[in-house]
């Protein structure tokens, strides 16, 4: 993938596999190997994990909105390999896969989508809106462009308490078109907050093609306006995704000052699971489909002799079995009883036992 | 001990004393640092406690108010001033989808200890865009709650509760209000919420109100009783969210009689949500219709006359006063 801040002309996310391939075997050579097989494995995860959700929505498991995050699984992966445990994570609603790297179990966030009691946002959430404070994941978000003044927010307290971690804020492309992206910008750049704005061109937001809803079609740019660093990587490739949140990750603790950065990748399937995708061009899907983040990694592992045909089916098993574990759990979790319908409303319980009375 | 400050006072050496309490707790808002607050409510705290801790923020409503939402989910004590209600409107997406959903739709994970403060309220010919009176949007939230102290004790009492409560809050106050004057307890004086107060005792009928027509109420009631001998009972109800019913059901029982008094547009106002309770929980009691003294519904005009006209006063809760008391007691 052509990177623009080295100022070369974009030529599109499928044009630069060859490119990669040349350079595999130098740039695993530094490599661990275990770290890089479990990057394999989250992929294969998070890929086996969205294919199920998919699957439970259309058996009617899975209610409301569920969008995937298929063809994504490099971006996904490489954000959460970029932060420590400590640092803090606000995603928008296409977040099933950045919840599982950022550790969170398949079963919680499969029973989340089930609605299941046991599900990390209690079943309150659903696909669009899960939470652990723990891994401090701290939310998906419906609503286009919500989580970028929250996570503004966080990365404000950090930095009022002088303390050294990092909050990176994910979004979609449509979200560089609205309000709170430039207010959110702005304010971090004025106060020098620890955080990075991570935005994910999948380039198209529902069916809106990026240069149609976008006066500058390379998002990264937007963050000029705010004299903020940036840079677009390629979304395809987890470790330059991985080393791109590392450089900004390095900037906002030890330097207190915000980034952008823009993974450029593809969604294979449409906005939703209920989006018959008749929009995009069949040979462009096709195309981008090809460019399989998964199967690139598993090749450039074997390239490098750090993954074998063996190896790789393991890796496969281990994450079907683990999908398929997470289904039982939800399935066979509790749904949340009704009696606790007015729970969390407020902080004080017994604010919620008056909102109940009345 | 008692002294008697301005509603402004009592608000400013609030935002100090909570300052100096709590770490925790820092203010953002437009102007509220060197300029000191277009209402001069923030005057002196930026020399005070540095920029740290009295931060002015660029025009951005919805930013810094989710800005102040974020903060408050990693444990700060954000105090957000909006310089009038009217441009709280700019930041409805993170107050009503984000500060107010984020505790319930996460399972409980996560509170919100969020103050919001901004006052609303018309009257100085500022015209259709900043004269408004917004707070029933906010009190038709599960998740929010909302304030609206009418005396300078009650804005001492209930902004301390505010700021140590682990929910949003949003805390109206009044521009013609900020120079009345009023009795101030000393020390760390809180005031629940949630629970009105019956200001003036009284038999024949219940004025139901909060804010500033809640002060105007009891003027109203005080004169009425000199005048004509009429026993108005006048209920403040301080919190919109939660809703204290008992208290003013309590009033109903004893008058028979009510007419709720508000300076916000008629339909779907606090008006309607009174009654509404009322007739639920007091009908038997009932010996007249609920009456509803309110703004003309109409977006508030610039030329003092119009002006006039459209707001609601004294003389329309006299009035319906005067209309709804029991025939024994009609002039």
């Amino acid at each position: 993938m052509d990177v623009q801040k080295q100022g070369q002309k974009r030529s599109g996310t499928h044009e630069a596999t060859s490119v990669r391939d040349e350079a595999v075997a130098p740039l695993l050579k530094d490599e661990d190997r275990d770290t890089l097989l479990h990057y394999y494995y989250q992929m294969v995860l998070i890929r086996y994990f969205e294919e199920k959700a998919g699957e439970m929505y259309t058996k009617a498991r899975i209610g409301g909105y569920c969008h995937l995050n298929l063809g994504e699984e490099a971006t996904v992966v490489g954000f959460c390999a970029g932060l420590e445990p400590t640092d803090y994570v606000y995603t928008n609603y296409r977040e099933h896969g950045y919840a599982i790297g950022r550790g969170i179990s398949a079963d919680a966030v499969m029973a989340e989508l089930f609605g299941k009691e046991t599900g990390c946002s209690r079943g309150r959430g659903g696909s669009m809106h899960l939470f652990d404070l723990e891994r401090r994941f701290m939310g998906g978000y419906a609503i286009v462009g919500g989580q970028l003044p929250l996570a503004t927010g966080a990365a404000f307290a950090i930095a009022y308490r002088g303390s050294h971690e990092v909050v990176a804020c994910q979004m979609g492309d449509g979200t560089t078109n609205g309000g709170p992206f430039h207010e959110s910008l702005n304010l971090a750049k004025i106060y020098h907050l620890p955080i990075i704005y991570f935005v994910v061109n999948n380039q198209y937001g529902m069916a809106l093609r990026v240069e149609q809803g976008s006066a500058v079609s390379e998002l990264y740019r937007k963050a000029c306006a705010y004299d903020m660093r940036s840079e677009r990587v390629d979304g395809n490739d987890v470790l330059a995704v991985r080393d791109a949140m590392r450089t900004a990750a390095k900037i906002a603790r030890e330097q207190h000052e915000p980034s952008l950065i823009e993974a450029v990748s593809y969604r294979f399937r449409g906005h939703s699971v209920v989006d018959p995708d008749r929009y995009r061009d069949q040979e462009e899907v096709q195309r981008g489909r090809e460019h399989d983040p998964i199967s690139a990694f598993a090749a450039r592992l074997m390239a490098a002799s750090l993954l074998d045909e063996n190896g790789k089916h393991e890796i496969e098993e281990q994450a079907q079995q683990d999908v398929d574990a997470a289904v039982s759990f939800a399935d066979e979790s509790p749904d949340p009883a009704v009696e606790g319908l007015f729970d969390y409303i407020y902080a004080d319980p017994s604010d919620n036992a008056q909102e109940k009375g009345q | 001990m008692m002294a008697e400050i301005t509603y402004r006072q009592a608000l400013h050496d609030t935002l100090r004393e909570e300052l100096l309490r709590d770490e925790n707790v820092f203010l953002l808002g437009e102007e509220i640092g060197n300029f000191e607050g277009s209402y001069k409510i923030t005057a002196g705290l930026l020399k005070e406690f540095g920029p740290k801790r009295v931060v002015d923020t660029p025009i951005c409503e919805n930013g810094f108010v989710g800005m102040a939402t974020g903060a408050a989910m990693l444990g700060l004590r954000p105090i957000v001033e909006i310089m009038t209600i009217n441009f709280i409107v700019l930041a409805m997406d993170e107050i009503v989808n984000h500060a107010a959903k984020i505790y319930y739709m996460f399972g409980g994970q996560c509170p919100i200890p969020l103050v919001i403060r901004t006052p609303g309220g018309g009257g100085q010919q500022l015209a259709a865009t900043h004269s408004q009176n917004l707070e029933v949007w906010f009190a038709h939230v599960p998740g929010l709650k909302v304030v609206a102290p009418s005396t300078p004790a009650d804005a001492k009492g209930m902004l301390r509760t505010a700021v140590r409560d682990n929910n949003p809050v949003i805390f109206l106050e009044n521009l013609a209000l900020y120079n009345a004057k009023g009795e101030v307890p000393d020390g760390d004086y809180t005031v629940p919420f949630g629970q009105a107060m019956v200001t003036k005792e009284g038999a024949d009928l219940t004025v139901i109100s909060y804010s500033r027509m809640a002060a105007v109420a009891l003027d109203v009631a005080h004169r009425l009783e000199q005048e004509n001998g009429l026993s108005v009972e006048v209920v403040d109800l301080r919190s919109l969210r939660p809703l204290d019913h008992e208290t003013m059901v309590n009033s109903v029982k004893k008058t028979n009689r009510a007419i709720v008094f508000e300076e916000d547009w008629r339909s779907f106002g606090v008006g309607a949500e009174i009654a509404a309770t009322l007739q639920e929980e007091a009908f038997d009691f009932l010996d007249a219709p609920i009456k509803r003294v309110a703004s003309v519904e109409v977006p508030l005009p610039y030329s003092k006359p119009l002006e006039r006209a459209a707001l609601t006063d004294a003389q329309q809760l006299v009035e319906a006063i005067n209309e709804l008391a029991p025939r024994r007691r009609r002039r």
